[in-house]
């Protein structure tokens, strides 16, 4: 196990105050939101962030974690010292995720995981099992096609002696056809056991695409440019088009240009009233290699009176 | 264990067709009922039918009401401050949405 700095982590000397860790906190957890963040990392680095501050906010769990000594460096290997935390007494509660199954790291459960957790198991008590959440990425074609797909879940499980264990699941789950971004598949009873006798809780999975080469996708309307030849722009034709769907044939018409939208409806991602699939045509210039290429070029400059630039004035 | 799990799962896709209960919201977001009443009365959610027993909430409320649970959990920001949040979120999605049509189309 790795020691954790966590002062490092939240920014902050060793001797700050608990004003300036909880300015910290509220700092970074506005820039590592990751309902807020754009930041490829943020859910990693908020989760960090949360368990420093867990940590840091509460003296009696920061004097146990300063006691530990300033000389361990993060990414340290770890063992907590025996009895390293006698004479602290850890109230429960007061978790930043509280209740959501938060899963804070091995250090963190080896210093502070033992006591408190165990509170849910009184007997006689029932209750149902939390929903939890998780999000799925699939491949565009599958909201297409429909698809089954294997998700593996790590769930935190507290065993019959109070220890916090990660849990890995994979379960195998059939992704509806017409399914879109932000979508959610509930799966009845697959979340968080019951206590006692309670039913267990749903499990929610959030739907997300992975990126695509070359489809953009929103909402159910999906985008691809198509590049053409000048000689497929100028003089219309028969273009073969890539959709997630397979391969259409696109009527081009004489005159087109770059930028020339064209929508085949319906052609989006399926529904009962499925979204339209949108082409942006791109003209390309084919290189000028060959002699016998430069010469037809210079050909078309003559017979051509064109001047791109009209509109600019020059 | 694995034999068992090698079943293929059928969940419940949360489409247009489909609404959430009071109950069923509030659930899936670990929070009281009360809660979920706090944001229909700042019009963050706006569920059809008239008394809160007979409400139904389209499927995207979910997201919604999460993300604002975790901003008031994670930032202490209050209802006023996590709607304002959601529709700048909105207006950021729709941008970026415009400048990836606009950098792919270089």
């Amino acid at each position: 196990m790795e020691f954790k700095d966590y002062y490092e982590i939240m920014g902050v000397s060793r001797d700050a105050t608990q004003e300036e860790i909880k300015r910290a906190y509220r700092k970074l957890a506005r820039k590592y939101h990751p309902d807020v963040s754009k930041e490829p990392d943020a859910e990693e680095k908020f989760k960090q962030l949360g368990e420093a501050y867990e940590v840091l906010k509460d003296p009696e769990k920061r004097a146990a974690y300063d006691k530990l000594g300033a000389n361990w460096k993060a990414g340290q290997e770890f063992h907590p010292p025996p009895d390293w935390d006698a004479g602290f007494e850890f109230r429960g509660g007061g978790f930043t995720g509280a209740g959501e199954g938060v899963d804070y790291s091995d250090f963190f459960e080896s210093l502070f995981g033992g006591g408190f957790r165990r509170a849910g198991g009184r007997g006689g008590f029932h209750a149902r099992g939390q929903d939890t959440h998780a999000k799925v990425l699939i491949d565009l074609e599958d909201a297409y096609r429909g698809a089954v797909r294997h998700i593996t879940l790590q769930a935190p499980e507290v065993d019959a002696q109070g220890h916090v264990t990660t849990r890995q699941r994979t379960l195998k789950v059939n992704i509806p056809k017409g399914v879109r971004e932000g979508q959610q598949i509930r799966l009845a009873g697959q979340g968080a056991p019951g206590i006692g006798e309670g039913p267990a809780g749903d499990l929610y999975l959030e739907i997300a695409f992975k990126p695509h080469p070359f489809y953009r996708v929103e909402g159910k309307d999906v985008y691809l440019d198509l590049p053409v030849a000048p000689w497929e722009a100028a003089l219309g034709g028969r273009v073969k088009v890539p959709t997630p769907a397979g391969t259409l044939e696109l009527k081009i018409p004489p005159g087109s240009n770059t930028g020339k939208k064209m929508r085949l409806k319906g052609k989006g991602i399926p529904a009962r009233q499925p979204g339209d699939f949108y082409v942006e045509l791109k003209v390309m210039t084919p290189p000028a290699e060959s002699e016998e290429q430069k010469a037809l070029y210079r050909r078309m400059a003559e017979k051509f009176s064109y001047n791109p630039r009209s509109g600019l004035g020059v | 264990m694995a034999g068992m799990k090698e079943r293929i799962m059928e969940g419940v896709l949360l489409d247009e067709e489909c609404s959430l209960t009071l109950a069923e919201l509030s659930r899936a977001c670990a929070a009281r009922g009360e809660w979920v009443m706090e944001l229909v009365e700042e019009g963050i959610l706006e569920p059809s039918g008239g008394t809160p027993a007979e409400w139904r909430f389209a499927a995207p409320s979910l997201q919604r009401a999460r993300v604002v649970r975790n901003l008031q959990r994670d930032l202490g920001v209050n209802l006023a401050g996590a709607a304002l949040v959601l529709d700048l979120l909105d207006e950021v999605e729709r941008l970026r949405a415009r400048l990836r049509r606009f950098e792919s189309g270089c």
